[in-house]
């Protein structure tokens, strides 16, 4: 029966727009799916590999400017009075740029943090999206700093009257769908075969991984690779759909936001990061429709953090697996046990 | 196996230091291929010291480590591995939170064709892949012993059983030189004579080993040759039965049992 769980599951998401007609809560489920996406490509660093980017922000915020600046075109001065000059392209292609741009960005970030692990990790990568804020903050012909860049424009597939504009909510909603399904089959390849065994190698041992010829740097530096692009894709997902971006993308709370859906929903599992983005993608916007005060709003956020956090400090997931499977231990004892990846297959 | 085999690894002049300390000095010599070879010696002699720099764990402070002719010296471990000389850690080191099918199946990555492009495509051939590195598990799970303990979380896996794990991990490797490092440590009795038939088994499938023991049954079960160590330095190097005759060997050891007396 759980088999088939989550064509179910996404089958009720497809659904959505079709009852869902409150224009509001579909915005607030396109911005949640756009962090569960980013949310998504951090489980492949953290649960995976097991190394914490706290400066994963920065891959969804190069995705973002990446593909504003591509559509909008803009016209700098190089060092030495060179002139370059971009015209605007089509935001598909910008898109595509956004995110080759972050999973070149990943690609050098493995690079560089190739010997260092754990608490270097982190160092490295949160020094990394400083430096980016602050390229986008100061580096004003190009970004507009502060100003923002302003009506970026929104995305058009096909031709004449076949085009599709995604400006209405539902047509966006299924966009941000289709790019969260794809990441997730991704992912989901990925961490059930030969590179994600090597990933799962480096969290679990890495002198052992070594010792039967597992390059453990390379997959770090394709999880690296593979996870930027991903967190570059919600970006750039988020900037044709909020149509202006600026310096406060970087912003280091988005990263924490990353973090907590991961590990409340269970790092290390596919459905995690799904399960614990929609419980704190959600909860915000619930309580704010409910007209509850701010700062009760994030009392009540603190709280369901730390209660998760203190009861289920594997997360959700892992911690509804070991239910399920104590309550079928009786009958198929196999089915249960440990897993390299996540309920949803 | 006889002293006409062709060397596979030779050690020479090797010594490595640990700040002041002489751990191992001038250390030479040679595993030939098809060989056990076992590597004795009293606590802190060297021994996995030795197999620290042989497979590139740590730097040796001079001397030259050649496999096959190729220097092995400044190579990564999984470099080393790649080559074909794997290595088992004296302290129980297995992946804990997977499976032991699981824990063999990251074992034989060396083995698989998959690459990351048709990983994320999904192309078929991974699929089938997959299922050739699942049938190799099962085989190597089956050579060990513990093919019923496949499912089961190798953390929880009786001590005995987690040593045999680790050798099917390192098996899963395809070595032509296996490096273990006091497999038996931990295993009773049973599990002990077992263990002696099945390293006869591992040089049937072809592959060298260099034993590091101090269960001495076991060593003079399964080697054709021994070398003892003491002090960061060889003092003999000969057959079992010779070895067991050596006074030099034997007032190592006593000298050991009499300093941890004295403790
Ligand atoms: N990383 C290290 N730093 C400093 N000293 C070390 C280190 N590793 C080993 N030593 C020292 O080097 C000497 C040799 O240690 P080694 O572990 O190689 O001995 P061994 O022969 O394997 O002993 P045992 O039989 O107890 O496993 C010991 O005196 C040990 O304390
Ligand atoms: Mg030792």
């Amino acid at each position: 029966m759980m088999k088939y769980f989550p064509q179910a599951f996404l089958g009720l998401l497809v659904s959505v727009p079709f009852w869902l007609t409150d224009s509001y809560m579909l915005h607030i489920l396109i911005t949640t799916g756009i962090f569960i996406i980013a949310a998504m490509s951090l489980n492949l660093l953290l649960g995976y590999t097991g190394q914490l980017s706290l400066g994963h922000v920065a891959f969804f915020g190069i995705g973002a400017y990446g593909s504003a600046l591509t559509s909008l075109g803009f016209e700098i001065t190089l060092p030495g009075g060179i002139p370059l000059g971009v015209s605007p392209k089509p935001v598909w292609f910008a898109m595509l740029v956004g995110i080759v741009a972050a999973g070149f960005t990943g690609w050098a970030i493995g690079k560089l943090a190739f010997r260092v692990r754990g608490a270097y990790f982190v160092i490295v990568s949160i020094s990394f999206a400083e430096v980016v804020r602050l390229v986008a903050v100061n580096w004003v012909e190009l970004t507009q700093g502060p100003m923002a860049l302003n009506n970026i424009p929104v995305l058009r597939l096909g031709w004449g009257s076949a085009e599709v504009a995604f400006l209405r909510k539902p047509a966006f909603y299924w966009l941000v769908l289709a790019v969260g399904t794809v990441c997730y089959i991704i992912i989901s390849r990925l961490v059930s075969s030969r590179a994600g065994r090597a990933m799962i190698a480096l969290r679990e041992n890495e002198p052992l991984a070594m010792s039967v010829g597992v390059d453990v740097t390379r997959y770090l530096v394709l999880a690296t690779i593979v996870s930027a692009a991903m967190a570059g894709s919600a970006g750039a997902l988020y900037t044709h759909y909020i149509r202006i971006v600026d310096p406060d993308i970087f912003l280091f709370v988005y990263t924490v936001t990353m973090v907590i859906m991961v590990v409340t929903g269970g790092k290390g599992t596919l459905a995690g990061p799904i399960v614990g983005g929609v419980i704190f993608g959600l909860i915000p916007e619930l309580l704010r429709t409910m007209a509850i005060k701010p700062e009760v709003q994030w009392i009540i956020y603190g709280v369901v953090m730390v209660l998760v956090v203190y009861f289920l400090p594997m997360g959700i997931v892992p911690a509804l697996r070991n239910w399920r499977g104590g309550q079928q231990a009786s009958s198929t004892a196999a089915a249960s046990g440990p897993q390299m990846e996540g309920a949803g297959k | 196996m006889t002293d006409k085999s062709p060397s596979l690894l030779s050690v020479d002049q090797m010594s490595i230091r640990f700040g002041g300390l002489l751990a191992v000095s001038s250390m030479t010599f040679e595993v030939r291929e098809g060989e056990v070879l076992s590597l004795i010696g009293p606590n802190g002699a060297g021994k996995t010291s030795a197999f620290n720099a042989i497979t590139g764990y740590l730097q040796p402070s001079s001397g030259d480590v050649v496999y096959r002719g190729r220097k092995l010296n400044g190579l990564s471990p999984d470099a080393i591995s790649r080559l074909g000389v794997v290595r088992s850690f004296q302290k129980t080191s297995l992946f804990g939170g997977l499976s032991a099918f699981e824990n063999v199946l990251v074992g034989l990555h060396k083995r698989s064709t998959q690459t990351p492009l048709a990983i994320m495509l999904g192309l078929p051939r991974v699929k089938e892949d997959e299922r050739r590195l699942e049938a190799a598990a099962r085989e190597v799970l089956d050579f060990v012993g513990i093919l019923p303990r496949a499912q089961e979380p190798a953390a929880s896996l009786p001590y005995g059983e987690q040593r045999l794990l680790e050798v099917a991990i390192a098996l899963a490797a395809d070595p032509k030189l296996l490096l273990l490092d006091e497999p038996v440590s931990g295993m009773n009795p049973a599990e002990k004579a077992s263990f002696v038939e099945t390293i006869s088994r591992i040089r049937e499938r072809g592959i060298t080993v260099l034993l590091v023991e101090h269960d001495m049954r076991t060593v003079m079960g399964a080697s054709d040759r021994v070398i003892c160590l003491n002090q960061g330095t060889i003092i003999a190097d000969g057959t079992p039965e010779a070895i067991q005759r050596n006074k030099d060997v034997i007032k190592a050891y006593l000298g050991e049992r009499s300093s941890h007396a004295r403790h």
